[in-house]
């Protein structure tokens, strides 16, 4: 453009004064950052969220506060003989389940991100592709650790004696935390699909109502019929329950504490690739 | 071709399941300049800007911005473009610090580097007061500001603004435009999507005009409102009975046929597309008053949109040749 534009001529008179051609004419690039930083960047990002908006954190409070009155006082002496004993069984159930209803929010949080067009802003930007998805996820794991410990403390209130101690307690979180972060990657990919934040909620109710009622979270599964029991005993839920409970009691066995483990590894390798795959794709 | 050209696009295609968005768009964005890309909505604008901003991947058609292919090189595409539109936003519930300071976080900028930087772009962009507040709460013209703040973290070299001024009030838009002039008189390149010809009008050196996903004329904004007509007057007088006589004035001073509208004391006339005819519709207030004329409203239109639109696309199919010279 050779002609004169009447528009940047009037303009380029005032441009020594304004802040504004100031904070424009930056001309320092400053070196992109590796996986970690901006995985952490993100991360703090989902920490700002919970600070600003703590309202999500009700829910998360509030369902395993209601459900452990509920199911402790309600059915704990005709299931258990005793509330205190009933106890003792359900809260380390009760705390896995908490946890991974709470994962659900990170498909719900990835899916109001993507409707909003916050995401394209990331997208836009010349970041380690994998990194808003990773680090919401980090998080998140902080949005587990608190509904755990709302969780335990009011166990402990209520009369929960575990036999494994502090050390057993803190274990029996971690290798819950671990798993529901395993587990998260396949909400993502549920954020990453449909079409509104509310269907991303009701899909994954729709698949974790099931997996948590149909498991050994409330109930011993020995008084179930047979093919509920066949159900339950492959249920993964169940089997995370187990390491847990027994994490949480101090009687955990090592073959436990493996399946969770490779059943979150597992998860992840399964997960993972195909929410980057459908992350790359979305176009 | 690579740096006299921003960017550059050829026979760009992108498909929706049955609809075809962007059908075959050619773009040349000269370095330095804005160019407007104009339609209603669903036009195409959007998408063509999200395939060059790296976000979707073309079906078929290269684009290069800055001479990077948008899908071989996107990552050093994305290392040089700012964003801003309704698919770019930032995050409401943080504060307008925190999302600057994310992004200024995210390009790489240390910890008191990004503090600083944010600091000053919401100071530039009037949001030094703002900047504690949750986004949420911001008025529709600060959220645009944040919104062009966040795109500005690294000054682009080239920046894509999709409808940057939509649903904003006229202050707040005259600050969008501000804005947007001081960066092309810094040497920014802009490629924006607007529904407003004036809007094009205003910033942008040429303008696309773009419909069911295809160009259907470019060129300067004089020469495409050349090709529709400059405008339209609108006149009404004070006392019904001196409309004869205005309509008189009104023909001879623009030699256009002169339409009598329905109210009694009004008329209307088309501005011819000969370049004094502004300067003699300027003329028609002192003839009207010699004539012993008072007048009670006068008022000059640009042409829409629309009649813009009208005017193509009903040549689109009749005057294809036509088009064609206007294009080149």
């Amino acid at each position: 453009m050779t002609t004169h534009h009447p528009v940047t001529d009037a303009v380029s008179a005032s441009r020594e004064v304004n802040p504004l051609v100031k904070a424009l004419s930056l001309e320092a690039r400053p070196q992109r950052p590796g996986p970690v930083a901006t995985s952490l960047a993100f991360a703090h990002r989902a920490l700002l969220k919970i600070k600003h908006v703590p309202e999500q954190l009700f829910d998360v409070t509030l369902t395993p506060i209601i459900f452990t009155l509920m199911f402790t006082y309600l059915f704990g002496g005709a299931i258990a003989g005793s509330t205190q004993q009933y106890l003792q069984y359900l809260l380390p159930g009760i705390l896995v389940q908490t946890v991974l209803i709470t994962t659900v929010y990170t498909g719900f949080t990835l899916n109001t991100d993507i409707t909003k067009g916050v995401f394209d802003r990331f997208r836009s930007l010349p970041i380690w592709r994998p990194a808003p998805i990773a680090g919401a996820l980090l998080g998140d794991t902080v949005r587990y650790v608190i509904a755990s410990a709302v969780t335990v403390t009011l166990g402990l209130i209520l009369g929960y004696r575990p036999g494994g101690g502090v050390l057993g307690v803190l274990a029996g979180i971690g290798l819950l935390v671990v798993f529901a972060f395993a587990l998260s990657w396949a909400f993502t990919i549920l954020g990453l699909v449909m079409r509104t934040p509310n269907a991303v909620m009701g899909t994954s109710m729709m698949v974790l109502m099931p997996l948590t009622f149909a498991s050994n979270i409330f109930v011993d599964p020995s008084t179930m019929p047979r093919w509920l029991q066949t159900w339950v005993d492959i249920n993964p839920v169940s089997h995370l329950v187990t390491a847990v409970r027994g994490t949480m009691g101090g009687t955990v066995t090592a073959s436990q504490l493996l399946w969770v483990l490779v059943a979150a590894a597992s998860l992840t390798a399964v997960f993972a690739p195909i929410t980057m795959a459908i992350y790359r794709r979305r176009s | 071709m690579t740096n006299d050209h921003a960017v550059e696009a050829r026979g760009l295609v992108k498909h929706f399941k049955t609809t075809k968005a962007v059908d075959g768009v050619d773009l040349v964005v000269p370095t330095g300049t804005v160019l407007g890309l104009l339609g209603p909505n669903g036009a195409g604008k959007t998408t063509t800007v999200r395939m060059l901003a790296t976000l979707l991947r073309p079906d078929a058609g290269t684009a290069r911005v800055m001479g990077h292919d948008v899908v071989a090189e996107a990552d050093a595409v994305r290392r040089i473009v700012g964003l801003t539109g309704q698919f770019a936003s930032v995050d409401e519930d943080l504060t307008g610090e925190e999302n600057l300071r994310l992004i200024a976080r995210l390009y790489g900028f240390s910890g008191a580097q990004a503090r600083s930087r944010t600091a000053e772009l919401l100071e530039a962009f009037e949001l030094a007061e703002a900047g504690g507040r949750q986004v949420k709460t911001y008025s529709g013209g600060m959220r645009r500001r944040i919104d062009l703040a966040a795109s500005m973290v690294i000054s682009p070299s080239v920046l894509f603004l999709d409808e940057p001024t939509t649903g904003l009030d006229p202050r707040s838009r005259g600050q969008v435009w501000e804005i947007v002039r001081l960066l092309v008189a810094d040497g920014t390149t802009v490629l924006l999507t607007t529904q407003y010809l004036d809007e094009a009008d205003q910033l942008a050196h040429r303008i696309c005009v773009i419909d069911h996903g295809k160009v259907i004329a470019e060129g300067t904004p004089a020469q495409l409102k050349r090709s529709v007509g400059t405008g339209a007057l609108s006149l009404r007088v004070e006392d019904p009975v001196d409309r004869a006589t205005a309509a008189e004035v009104v023909a001879r001073v623009l030699g256009t046929p002169v339409e009598l509208s329905g109210d009694v004391a009004s008329l209307a006339a088309r501005i011819p597309d000969d370049d004094d005819a502004p300067q003699r519709a300027a003329a028609l207030l002192p003839e009207l008053q010699a004539a012993g004329v008072r007048v009670a409203e006068f008022s000059l239109g640009q042409p829409s949109l629309d009649e813009v639109f009208l005017a193509l696309t009903g040549q689109r199919t009749a005057e294809e040749t036509e088009q064609e010279e206007v294009a080149s």
